[in-house]
């Protein structure tokens, strides 16, 4: 490593830093609560610690934590997991262009394609001066110590914090809303946006909560093919 | 469950995690042009998602006893702040802190 190249490392963190804080916030919090829902379940120290490190998908997380419970049936896990996170098959899609040609840090950034890592890479502008690359793996990593330090607090230490945290969970859905509402003005089109809310609140009311994402996301790929032709048409 | 059993369990969790994140890459590689309808989806995607994971946050909510009327408020409240100072981390301080007065002390 030269001076250049860790000044332009050390500027990425620099930069990406700010963009993570209410994740921080967000993920040292949940992170508390998942450590210590496996602590008050009997799970040592390592369980946790080890599937944040290697699952890093917070909702299957807490699941896991009743699968590990139950009888041992291998295909239902996997068929399980690939239900709750089949989310990220979009994730994917829309980084396809923004991760090319990104080398090494590619695994790594495929890997911790979380909701919010997602959500801060895929919306944000990184500015002209910073690498654009590093800006990402910085995103991801931070994201990720984030809840394994979370995860590794509240499985040590148990519940720390001494004020009412109840609703402080919200801080990610505020996350999700103001980068929304950022998209809204961003693009002119606000057509696939209002699509995906409609769907995705038509399924939660008819599918209900454990599922729905599912239908929704079949819905919005239908849509999507549909208004894909008639743009190609016009 | 043993504990054999166990990281079975985990390692199958993280290995579909990895697939669910992976596939796209897998099946479009860098090297080659992925089909319209791929590139199409990729533009339109990101607004989309977001919109869908604001649905998500709040899927429990709505079958709760107040129907998300505290998110809904608090959402209103981001909404407009966001609107006034156009503050990325302001918005989401100032809705959280919203939101857990609301269900701490109102609801």
């Amino acid at each position: 490593m030269n001076i250049k190249s860790d000044r332009k490392i050390w500027k990425a963190f620099k930069e990406a830093f700010p963009h993570t804080l209410p994740i921080c916030a967000g993920f040292l919090f949940l992170g508390m609560s998942y450590g210590f829902l496996m602590k008050s379940r009997g799970f040592g120290t390592l369980y946790p610690l080890f599937m944040s490190i290697f699952i890093f998908a917070g909702s299957m997380e807490f699941v896991a934590v009743n699968l590990l419970l139950s009888a041992f049936n291998p295909l239902y896990v996997f068929l399980l997991t690939l239900m709750v996170n089949a989310r990220h098959l979009f994730y994917g899609i829309a980084m396809l262009d923004r991760y090319r040609g990104l080398g090494w840090k590619k695994p790594y950034l495929i890997f911790g394609l979380c909701d919010e890592t997602f959500a801060v890479n895929c919306t944000t502008t990184v500015p002209q001066d910073t690498d654009r690359g590093w800006f990402m793996f910085a995103v991801t990593l931070l994201n990720q110590c984030y809840w394994v330090t979370g995860t590794l607090a509240g499985s040590l230490l148990g519940n720390i914090l001494t004020f009412n945290t109840e609703g402080l969970d919200f801080v990610m859905t505020a996350l999700f809303t103001v980068m929304l509402i950022n998209q809204w003005e961003e693009n002119r089109n606000h057509r696939p946006v209002i699509a995906a809310l409609a769907v995705s609140f038509l399924s939660l009311l008819i599918a209900g909560p454990d599922i729905f994402l599912i239908p929704s996301m079949i819905l919005i790929v239908i849509y999507f093919a549909v208004a894909s032709n008639k743009e190609i048409a016009v | 469950m043993s504990v054999t059993q166990q990281v079975i369990s985990i390692a199958l969790i993280v290995i579909a995690t990895i697939l669910t994140r992976a596939l796209p890459f897998i099946l479009f590689p860098e090297n080659r042009k992925p089909p319209a309808f791929i590139s199409y989806l990729a533009t339109v995607l990101p607004g989309a998602v977001i919109g869908m994971l604001v649905v998500y946050c709040l899927r429990d909510a709505v079958f709760s006893s107040w129907h998300c009327l505290p998110e809904l408020i608090a959402i209103l409240f981001i909404f407009l702040l966001h609107k006034w100072k156009g503050n990325t981390l302001l918005s989401i301080a100032g809705g959280t802190i919203v939101y857990m007065f609301l269900v701490q002390y109102v609801f």
